[in-house]
């Protein structure tokens, strides 16, 4: 499959609409799913392997759904192609290069399905909505299972529901995350207090890339980590309802911002953009921070030069993979941040232009 | 505040579990868990839950140790559909196969009960398995029907006759 012309779009999670988009990027849930009578994926063999992705691909293509489902086959993708998808969350990187054996994913056009074969699980169901969408993805993922249920038998036991590899993702195999820009609770550090209380009530939080507690661009996850005794619906109304209380303190904290420091705000948000518009080198870290500040100078109305759907654009363009094949040749870590420099300049320089 | 149980530097990690309602707190500095491999090195994208499992289940070897008797000893568990022994399952926490939850039962329920706060799923059920279901409920009744028919029982198969329709045509 050729991969170049994904390229231009944004992908589902970050079309920087939706409900909430002030604050949410994105909501995603996945299912975990393994078929009845075979192996998990870490104790089959190669033909299992194969046979489980030959019965996935076949219900998989006969699925009865509105949008179509294309495979493609990882072992076949270049390191770049796979590193790729899972700039573009459509595969974990696990699929792209810790597994071994026939693995692949499915996805639709809009990347806002997609459907991963033996991965930890036989199936790993996925589905993306932009801004806080999760009935909206809950429904849309209940009609992919269904639909594939169809056609293939799950391991389910009476019991423990859906059983997975690891013991906890067992019962519904639910994990649905709320992907958050929480720029102004991690200046005014109330974001590890709100941490802390949502450990208590058995949420997880990690960030983009899951690195320490600060996470890049101040992007975090919030997802739930009890798939077994309680249901889908219970699960999903107790994300909603800490997610609700996150976007009023994190609003909060953006008011209180504009009144006490505006004019500090403006001059850090202009900083920014000078630093991205005049950077000879980058690294893909400072580019995410930079680009978290620009993306809540949006929000504050301190700029109205750049749409907030260019900073979503130059947020994936720049990571690695993107910024390889936007360039056209591999490139080791100096040059990356060389050319993610002239990639920035360039496009704010065309903005600038758009401008006058 | 509280020190690491491993080496008494302050501690930032904490681990709360419950079993059978009794509260058992875990405490270990950055440095420690990440010894413990609870934090993968960056970047990955989440906690190393096989490790946690793992961790907890060292820490606390058996749920009710010495209490009985008739204790199995999980050591000697092996799959005989895809051969994993319990040894490798605390290694590295994944299961081999579905039959596994019937193997290795009596051990995974006490790990079941500290990572959720259920041992009964409630949530989507398969089209298939709901089928089945009401099948079986279905010729459950038929049964109970023709107890009550044999026993002249009319008023209660009369009810039951009813039951029976209903779940038919409720599709």
């Amino acid at each position: 499959m050729n991969l170049d012309r994904l390229l231009p779009n944004l992908g589902e999670w970050l079309r920087g609409i939706g409900p909430e988009s002030d604050v949410v990027i994105s909501t995603r849930i996945r299912l975990a799913r393994n078929l009845a009578e075979t192996h998990f994926s870490n104790r089959a063999s190669l033909d299992q392997k194969a046979a489980t992705e030959a019965r996935s691909c076949e219900a998989i293509a006969a699925a009865e759904l509105p949008y179509k489902l294309e495979y493609a086959d990882v072992t076949k993708l270049t390191p770049i192609d796979r590193q790729f998808l899972v700039e573009r969350q459509l595969i974990s990187r696990e699929l792209a290069t810790v597994l071994d054996g026939p693995r692949g994913v499915a996805f639709n056009e809009t990347e806002s399905v997609s459907v991963m074969v033996n991965e930890e699980d036989h199936l790993r169901l996925q589905v993306m909505r932009s801004g806080l969408a999760l009935e909206e993805a809950w429904a849309e993922i209940d009609r992919l299972d269904d639909a594939l249920e169809h056609r293939l038998a799950y391991a389910f036991h009476d019991q423990f529901g859906y059983l997975t590899a690891c013991p906890t993702n067992v019962g519904t195999g639910m994990r649905a995350s709320v992907m958050l820009h929480l720029p102004a609770l991690s200046l005014t550090k109330e974001i590890e207090k709100l941490f802390r209380s949502l450990q208590k009530i058995n949420l997880v939080v990690r960030g983009l890339y899951g690195e320490g507690s600060r996470a890049s661009g101040d992007l975090y996850q919030i997802s739930n980590q009890v798939t077994l005794g309680k249901s889908e619906t219970r699960v999903m109304q107790e994300i909603r309802e800490v997610i609700t209380q996150i976007l009023l303190y994190e609003r909060r904290a953006r008011q209180l911002l504009l009144k006490e420091r505006r004019q500090a705000e403006q001059d850090r948000v202009a900083r920014a953009i000078g630093t991205l518009g005049s950077a000879t080198m980058i690294t893909s870290e400072e580019t995410m921070e930079l680009l978290s500040t620009v993306r809540l100078g949006i929000q504050l109305r301190l700029i109205d030069e750049i749409p907030p759907t260019t900073v979503n654009q130059l947020f994936i363009h720049t990571q690695a993979a993107h910024l390889q094949k936007l360039m056209g040749t591999p490139l080791d870590g100096e040059e990356r941040n060389a050319a993610r420099a002239k990639y920035l300049r360039n496009r704010l320089r065309e903005l600038g232009a758009q401008q006058r | 505040m509280n020190n690491c149980q491993f080496c008494g530097e302050p501690a930032t990690v904490h681990l709360t579990d419950i079993v059978n309602k009794k509260k058992r707190e875990m405490h270990l500095c950055e440095a420690c868990a990440r010894q413990q491999n609870l934090i993968p090195s960056a970047p990955s994208p989440q906690l190393n839950l096989p490790a946690l499992l793992q961790l907890l289940m060292n820490q606390f070897p058996s749920p009710s140790d010495g209490s009985e008797t008739d204790e199995l000893d999980p050591s000697v568990l092996t799959c005989p559909t895809c051969g994993l022994k319990y040894a490798q399952f605390r290694a590295d926490g994944r299961l081999g196969c579905p039959e596994d939850y019937e193997v290795f039962y009596p051990v995974i329920v006490p790990i079941l009960e500290r990572v959720h706060r259920g041992l009964q799923h409630k949530g989507k059920v398969p089209s298939s398995v709901r089928n089945r279901r009401k099948l079986d409920e279905v010729s459950d009744l038929k049964t109970q029907l023709n107890d009550a028919i044999t026993a002249e029982d009319y008023e209660e198969a009369a009810r039951l006759r009813d039951r029976i329709r209903s779940k038919e045509t409720a599709e």
